[in-house]
């Protein structure tokens, strides 16, 4: 008895100091000894946006297929085999049609050069042959999830330079993206941000062509109309909507990207976003800037026209840049997307949570005070009506309200509002193994038992009544952790960690001191 | 101190036809308000768009409205807090808002009807179709889950027909608590299902502390009827029952009063949960467990 007690002792403080250890970095930082982080509020206390993004997958199989298309028909033309069209269809099968004698041939080279395509259907006709080939099913999955990590990446990659502390951008399900935002201060913006494709691409301006015509009559074969949105002075409208007829062929994408950067002009010009290009793009834009002397080139990002200067020009030096009348902040958001580079594939905004900053707080502020209040009504509640176990019970309480903050630190777990009620609701229910003690205590007193034999029988009967209630609520508690998203699922963990610090403090903690009372003197009677 | 006198001996279940009558009034009750009105569904289960904003110079819910009825974006306002504070919440069907930009088109409307400044928006919750039908999936799952698990560990734990009065009784407190939100007009969302699921655990674990006392007093009394037992039972846990009840709602009471507005309607949530799992526990759950012992006798 008095063994075991000593080493229950010295278990309480071990606790204790372990606790004390992973506690205090949400109180104090900087110490050597102490672990890195404490308790981390969630975005509903600290103000902040919760976004889930779906990546639209399908889109990155489409581009994708768009290249093999490209990749095979220089193939075939390196190879001089004979080809009559080459085209995607509309269940996104690359469909090739050549003339009967070829057929064979052009299978050869998609099984021996193109293993992610395997031919799915093939007929004959008068005219020639038809060639239907599609991803293999391996190949698909590989691009889509493909997609979404570089997506992830290149989210991540904005978000760090767009400067948010502690960030958390992570996969969730099979294609979708969750990005939490704390503590920032412009969702909006940030939003934009992280929404934008920032798909740059190079196109030449077709100006012998009719705009209205294709505007109205849609764009002839081989051309686009695309917009510009441009302040007209003139005419005193601010960005007024100006159509564009392009050439649909790409010259050059953001890929050539090595660096952009915003830089300010001269009065007329403003801020422009500076495009510095790697080696392939500098060699390439070399290119296209010599052979198209004098025409005019579109820079397109997400389908919109920023501007289409004239080429005046072959450029060599590897720069380019982006005029289109910004505010600092546009510029730099601009100049942020086309650094970190284009999504694979576009994203939707599934889900967004945004909590102001002042309503953080005052969550906060009102949810510490109504659960100081609370706990000293309580403790005092529960001090008027068993007296010295009562006491007891108080120090239970705290302890285990203690235990609790410091496993929740110790997790890193995030306390959100409903975590903060989870706490008082533990609170509320620690109060109840304590009752259901000393009742008992009360009841086998009354009987007429000595205190030790009260103590003993009181807590062998408390304990099945204890562990079989707080069982139940945890399995509800493990549920809602299962089934729940974000703050229900701070709310489960607060909740079943508080029922484990119940369980242990109140059917162990308390013990403690009774056993210690009962081994040392001769306890005559209880105040309970 | 103490609230209960030993030896007290309340005859509570011969009050039990009571009990079963208002139950069943209340429940008839709520039936019909969840099939006519039907529960008021937030963003998170139905999709669609909340926006929480607080003007600094009093600005009336009618001139808001009619500011955003002028809009193509519509919406419907509610004031939030009770009123005076300034402080509202715009609601906006899924189809009017797209989730990229309804926070622009909403700041927007706001800057032209009331200047650029004059208001904060403390709140956007958006969710998009798809999110809303899996969260609304989730929700009722674990609902589902959490009722077959809690009595099935009480079966397992004691006997079958203890399950089922825990069941029943759970599903009373919870039923009872949907009715007192849809009439206090509180919308459903994620946080609410978390505050049933917990009313759920603590009406079994109100349930399970009377039935481990009628356990232990069946082996001591083996001469009583049940019904004698159970009423014994129920008065020898009554001290407790009422003790952690009102503790656990002075901390309650504590977070509806003092919580704000925001964790409000959880905590009115949980306050009725509690007080119904009270009267469950004593006029329902035991019952129940007599009821079905009768059956096996006969």
């Amino acid at each position: 008895m008095r063994q075991s007690l000593v080493i229950r002792l010295v278990l309480l403080v071990v606790c204790l100091g372990a606790a004390g250890i992973y506690l205090a970095p949400s109180f104090v930082s900087g110490l050597w000894f102490l672990p890195e982080n404490g308790i981390r509020l969630g975005l509903d206390l600290q103000g902040g946006s919760h976004l889930v993004l779906e990546v639209e997958v399908e889109k990155a199989v489409e581009n994708r297929m768009r290249r093999m298309r490209t990749a095979l028909r220089d193939e075939l033309r390196e190879r001089g085999i004979a080809f009559k069209g080459l085209e995607i269809n509309s269940a996104g099968e690359l469909v090739v049609t050549a003339p009967q004698g070829s057929t064979e041939r052009i299978r050869e080279l998609l099984t021996a050069e193109f293993p992610q395509l395997e031919v799915s259907a093939s007929s004959a006709g008068a005219d020639g042959a038809e060639l239907r080939a599609a991803f293999v099913a391996r190949e698909l999955e590989n691009i889509r999830d493909f997609a979404v990590d570089q997506t992830l990446e290149t989210i991540r990659n904005r978000i760090d330079q767009f400067g948010v502390t502690e960030p958390t951008i992570q996969r969730q399900g099979q294609h979708d993206i969750l990005v939490q935002l704390p503590g920032i201060q412009d969702p909006e913006r940030a939003k934009a941000l992280i929404g934008k494709t920032a798909l740059l691409e190079f196109k030449l301006v077709d100006e012998r062509g009719d705009v209205q015509a294709a505007e109205q009559s849609g764009a002839p074969p081989g051309r686009e109309v695309l917009y510009g949105y441009e302040d007209r002075a003139s005419s005193g409208v601010r960005r007024e909507k100006v159509p564009y007829l392009l050439e649909a062929r790409t010259l050059m994408t953001g890929d050539a990207i090595a660096d952009a950067n915003v830089r300010r002009g001269d009065q007329l010009e403003g801020l422009y976003v500076e495009l510095a290009l790697n080696s392939v793009g500098s060699t390439a834009f070399d290119r296209l800037t010599g052979e198209n002397v004098g025409r005019l080139l579109a820079i397109v990002l997400d389908g919109r026209v920023y501007s289409a200067p004239q080429i005046r020009e072959r450029i060599s030096g590897g720069v380019a840049s982006i005029t289109g009348n910004f505010s600092f902040q546009e510029a730099r958001d601009l100049a942020i997307v086309l650094r970190a580079g284009a999504l694979p594939a576009p994203v939707k905004i599934l889900e967004e949570r945004t909590v102001g900053p002042s309503l953080g707080r005052d969550s906060v502020e009102k949810g510490v005070f109504s659960f100081i209040l609370g706990s000293v009504l309580v403790l005092i509640f529960m001090m008027a009506y068993y007296r010295g176990a009562g006491v007891l019970a108080d120090v239970a309480l705290v302890l285990n309200i203690f235990f609790m903050m410091a496993i929740l630190a110790g997790f890193e777990a995030v306390l959100t509002l409903p975590g903060i009620a989870g706490i008082i609701l533990t609170l509320g229910m620690a109060v109840d193994a304590n009752v259901l003690i000393n009742e008992r205590i009360r009841e086998e007193v009354r009987n007429g038992k000595s205190p030790r034999s009260a103590v003993d029988t009181g807590y062998e009967r408390a304990i099945p009544a204890i562990l079989d209630s707080n069982l139940t609520t945890f399995l509800a508690g493990v549920i809602l952790f299962q089934f729940g998203t974000g703050p229900i699922r701070g709310f489960a963990v607060t909740l079943c960690v508080g029922i484990l610090t119940t369980v242990i403090s109140a059917v162990y903690g308390t013990r403690i001191y009774y056993d210690y009372r009962l081994t040392r003197r001769n306890l005559v009677r209880l105040s309970v | 101190m103490e609230i209960i006198k030993p030896g007290t001996r309340i005859p509570f279940l011969s009050y039990r036809r009571w009990g079963f009558i208002l139950s069943s009034v209340l429940i008839v009750g709520v039936l019909l308000l969840l099939f006519t009105k039907g529960p008021n569904l937030g963003v998170d289960f139905e999709g669609g768009t909340m926006v929480h904003v607080k003007f600094g110079d009093a600005v009336t819910i009618g001139q808001l409205r009619a500011a955003l009825d002028q809009s193509p974006l519509g919406g419907v306002v509610q004031d939030f807090g009770g009123g005076g504070a300034g402080e509202y919440l715009i609601r906006m069907e899924k189809s009017t808002a797209q989730i990229d930009t309804v926070g622009r088109d909403i700041r927007n409307v706001l800057d032209q009807g009331f200047g650029q400044g004059s208001y904060e928006v403390l709140r956007v919750e958006s969710v998009g179709p798809k999110v809303g039908d899996d969260l609304r999936r989730r929700g009722i799952l674990s609902v589902i889950f959490a009722t077959i698990m809690m009595g099935a560990y009480i079966w397992i734990r004691f006997e079958l027909r203890f399950g089922l009065g825990a069941i029943v009784a759970l599903i009373h407190d919870v039923l009872i608590t949907l009715g007192a939100l849809v009439v206090a007009n509180f919308e459903l969302d994620l946080p609410i299902v978390a505050a049933l699921l917990t009313i759920a655990g603590y009406s079994v674990n109100d349930t399970v502390v009377i039935c481990d006392r009628i356990r232990e007093n069946m082996r001591k009394y083996r001469r009583d009827s049940m019904e004698k037992i159970i009423n014994t039972s129920i008065n020898e846990t009554l001290g407790r029952t009422i003790l952690t009840t009102v503790t656990t709602l002075l901390v309650l009471t504590a977070l509806l009063v003092l919580g704000g507005g925001v964790i409000r309607p959880f905590a009115f949530t949980l306050f009725v949960g509690f007080l119904a799992g009270l009267y469950s526990t004593i006029f329902v759950a035991t019952p129940t467990i007599l009821f079905f012992e009768k059956g096996r006798r006969r």
